[in-house]
């Protein structure tokens, strides 16, 4: 055996080994949006199912995403076709509740589907705490650069998106990103906000 | 309880294969060689032990025995009992489980075989195979125990994954797959078994291991070919590679292989190439590790992926201990892998064997470095990226190119050195075929260069290997008057090894056609059509009869009836179909293709109104398609004749080596 040659061939062997272990720390299944670091696109959409006290907000009500500035909006897209959405739904629902009384709202927009699909979904899931909206011609998730539902984006209070989740939301990664966004907010630091529409 | 009995037996067999992998080399240093027996029989109570939870696991699949993890994952009292039965590698723990049996089988024929052979090349061997045993031996009982017990047991199952229990070919490809796959581990382990032995300086293990790489490539070419129809039938979109890493993943082993089952010859007549035989057979090896990396880790993102958990990190110990121990014993061994034979003359059948070698781990390492490259640019950019089918297009269709070219010049020149006049005889006639593909392929309407290029070297290497035939066939009748039938098969019987080799030419330059073909001349349409509506693709006309609905077992069907149209005849039915499955809330389509020798009429049902009223249907008229399915067959036969033992030279008339005047070359050269 030559020993220092196998030495060295033993090293080449690292980076690609240290490449592959390296990409454990990666999911691939993440796909990075141009939209994080990029102000959100302006929605104004009419809202067709109103939430739950604290929370609701009247049917037929425009949500304009301008009028939000300030705050940390939470803007989940789902349908009442996705199964994935039932995964998420009381993760989404409690944990709106949870904030109702800090300055971040949870926000729905229905994609793909029917209102009346939507109301029935709700219906079954045993209801959702926070109001959602009909995206008519899906304009806003085309807007938003939609990959598929349930998709999640966060958006901070100067209006920009600072993160968004493909997939199901757990608690910990929820309650993680909205605490990190209250936290840097220009105004109202930690005191509980006033919510407008609430 | 079947669960438990199962994986006690998974359990019983790891101190065993430890005692077999310490017995082995103990054994051989210290001269004690009735220990060495006994590390046989760890192998073959391995088997036995695998067999054993494996039989549990499709009886605890057929009996529907929810108690047992795996079966609560992919079982389900509405699935059909093929489908079932098969699910047994339908997800990852049972994958594993059918792995570690099949590499189990393979360990036990092997070392069986080779029992008495003296010298300690087999027990090193043996040992090789029980320390990649051992590895699944570990997952099968820890992150990919397939038995964990469920309580309460579940009354039903959610089956299957729709996709793979939506086509018959599921019941083939995977199995071929995992035994070409496995397969490469017994070279791995004849290698390893040569280079710690220090038999790795003779050419033994090369000859031991040639036909198990046959074997093992035929499957894995037959895998690779029943996966692209598997995905052609299955996925609706008319084609049948992507390109996928995991697709990938089975093509580099086979590339590799493929460079090795041509460059093992030259080590065995003419002493070449030692150290790189050895890259090739260890490389292979890697290859297939890596690959099932790659699917079972989830560190790329690929349609095939299985689900994503701890075992990624167990490949991921396994590939740095295969690789740095393969590089290792490579490298510390190179010294002694010297070269005697060498070349005579470029125009000699080895430089085309040399070439065929650059080309094909030229392949390898484009493919390989597009499958990585996502993961490489994230590491040092930050960017995702990803590698699609252009790049790999583009890259391979030069060397797929060069490939077909050197398959027509390789049979045709001979070994160490061809004249002047041997190379315009053997050479020049070729050229007809070429010209003939080249102007029927302009004729069809083929306008990209690589296409005409790729019909034409096509035509070339047909005609010089189909030309190999003739002239032996004609030697022997004009020595021995026989017909041309048994002038074939004389003649094949004579050097399975290089008839068979020539076939498998033959079927893959069909492949090829096939692939060719198929992308120059690919016609699509789409049309939401009403019940009487016809449709006109490429000269082909279909009509729409009518959307039905039908409740099945396991399922929902949705279909069109669509007739095929010539001349106003009704001259076929084509019923593409959506399969909706209970468990899945997307439905499966299911394109249905008529096929004929001159092209495929593909069809697929892309919506439709519940009403019946219409139905969106996709056709895509595809010519010589089934040319790859036939031509895979094709190769397939040609490595199973190169695996019949050869006759001896020395029996008389079905020998006759002197009058095919290639082979007279090689029995002088045999001759010492």
């Amino acid at each position: 055996m030559n020993w220092k040659r196998s030495l060295i061939a033993a090293v080449a062997a690292v980076p690609l080994i240290m490449l592959f272990a390296w990409g454990f720390t990666r999911d691939p299944g993440t796909i990075p949006s141009p939209l994080p670091g990029h102000a959100a696109p302006l929605f104004a959409l009419d809202v067709f199912a109103p939430g739950q006290p604290p929370l609701s907000r009247p049917v037929g009500d425009t949500v304009r995403l301008a009028d939000l500035r300030g705050q940390v909006v939470v803007l989940n897209f789902w349908a009442s076709w996705c199964l994935a959405c039932r995964d998420e739904h009381v993760v989404l629902s409690t944990t709106a509740r949870r904030y109702a009384e800090r300055p971040v709202h949870f926000l729905g927009v229905l994609y793909n589907d029917r209102p009346a699909a939507g109301v029935a979904w709700i219906a079954e899931m045993g209801g959702q705490s926070y109001p959602s909206m009909q995206d008519p011609g899906a304009r806003t998730a085309i807007d938003y650069g939609l990959y598929g539902v349930p998709e999640t984006f966060f958006i901070d209070g100067s209006g920009r998106v600072a993160y968004k989740q493909l997939g199901p939301a757990s608690e910990v990664l929820l309650a993680h990103i909205v605490d990190s966004l209250i936290a840097v907010l220009p105004q109202h630091p930690t005191a509980p906000a006033t919510k407008s529409g609430s | 309880m079947i669960g438990l009995l199962a994986h006690d037996a998974l359990l019983v067999a790891l101190p065993i294969m430890v005692l077999g992998i310490v017995l082995a080399p103990v054994a051989v240093r210290t001269g004690r060689r009735e220990w060495i027996p006994i590390a046989y029989s760890a192998l073959y109570t391995n088997f036995l032990l695998v067999t054993i939870a494996t039989v549990a696991m499709i009886v605890a699949l057929v009996t529907h025995d929810f108690s047992v993890s795996y079966v609560a994952q992919v079982g389900s009292r509405a699935t059909p009992l093929f489908y079932t039965v098969i699910s047994l590698w339908g997800a990852l723990e049972g994958s594993i489980l059918f792995w570690a049996w099949v590499l189990a089988l393979y360990g036990t024929v092997v070392v069986w075989l080779n029992r008495n052979r003296p010298g300690n090349l087999i027990p090193y061997t043996a040992l090789a195979l029980l320390a990649v045993s051992l590895f699944f031996g570990i997952l099968l009982v820890g992150p990919a125990n397939p038995f964990h017990p469920v309580f309460p047991v579940p009354l039903d199952g959610p089956g299957p994954n729709p996709l793979l229990q939506n086509h018959i070919l599921m019941g083939v490809h995977p199995p071929l797959l995992y035994l070409g796959y496995v397969g490469m581990t017994v070279p791995f382990a004849f290698a390893v078994g040569a280079m710690l032995s220090g038999e790795v300086t003779g050419d033994a293990w090369i000859k031991l291991s040639h036909r198990w790489t046959l074997l093992s490539w035929a499957f894995l070419s037959a895998a690779i070919i029943a996966g692209m129809w598997w995905s052609y039938e299955v996925l609706g979109w008319g084609g049948y590679w992507a390109w996928d890493p995991v697709e990938n993943a089975s093509f580099l082993p086979w590339l590799t292989a493929t460079a090795y089952l041509h460059s093992m010859i030259l080590q065995e007549r003419r002493g070449m190439l030692r150290l790189w035989n050895v890259n090739l057979v260890v490389g292979t090896f890697v290859l297939t590790v890596l690959g099932t990396f790659l699917t079972r880790s989830g560190i790329i993102s690929s349609v095939h992926a299985f689900t994503v958990g701890v075992i990624g990190y167990y490949f991921l110990a396994f590939i740095a201990v295969v690789l740095i121990a393969a590089l290792v014993m490579v490298a510390g061994n190179s010294d002694r892998l010297r070269t005697s034979g060498k070349m005579d003359s470029a125009a000699s059948r080895e430089s085309v064997f040399l070439l065929n070698n650059l080309f094909l781990t030229a392949f390898m390492f484009t493919v390989l470095i597009g499958t990585l490259f996502p993961l490489v640019a994230e590491a040092i950019r930050g960017v995702k990226v990803s590698v699609g089918a252009p790049f790999f297009n583009r890259m391979s269709l030069p060397l797929i190119v060069m490939l077909l070219f050197l398959m027509g010049v390789g049979p045709a020149l001979p070994w160490r050195s061809a004249t002047a006049a041997e190379m315009r005889s053997k050479l020049l006639p070729p050229f007809i075929g070429a010209l003939l593909f080249c102007a029927g392929a302009l004729v069809a309407g083929a306008r990209s260069f690589y296409g005409v290029v790729a019909f034409s070297f096509v035509g070339y290497a047909a005609v010089a290997n189909l030309r190999e035939y003739w002239i032996g066939m004609r030697a022997r009748r004009q020595a021995h008057g026989e017909g041309w039938a048994t002038a074939l098969f004389l003649l094949m019987r004579s050097n399975q090894r290089r008839f068979g080799g020539y076939l498998a030419h033959l079927g893959l330059l069909l492949v090829a056609l096939g692939i060719a073909g198929s992308s120059s001349f690919r016609k699509e349409r789409e049309a939401t059509m009403k019940p009487g509506d016809t449709l006109t693709v490429a000269g082909q006309t279909i009509r729409l009869k009518g959307v039905w609905g039908r409740e099945e077992v396991q399922r929902s069907v949705v279909g069109a009836t669509l007739e095929v149209l010539k001349n106003g005849r009704v001259v076929g039915v084509i019923e593409p179909h959506m399969n909706y499955y209970p468990t899945s809330d997307q439905p499966v389509p299911t394109p249905q293709v008529r096929s004929t020798i001159g092209g495929d009429l593909y069809l697929t049902l892309m919506a439709f109104d519940p009403n019946g009223a219409n139905a969106t249907i996709r056709a895509i008229v595809q010519p010589l398609v089934s040319w790859i399915w036939f031509g895979g067959g094709i190769v397939v036969l040609g490595a199973i004749i190169g695996m019949i033992p050869a006759r001896r030279r020395s029996n008389g008339a079905l020998a006759d080596t002197d009058l095919v005047p290639d082979l007279g070359a090689i029995a002088a050269e045999a001759a010492p």
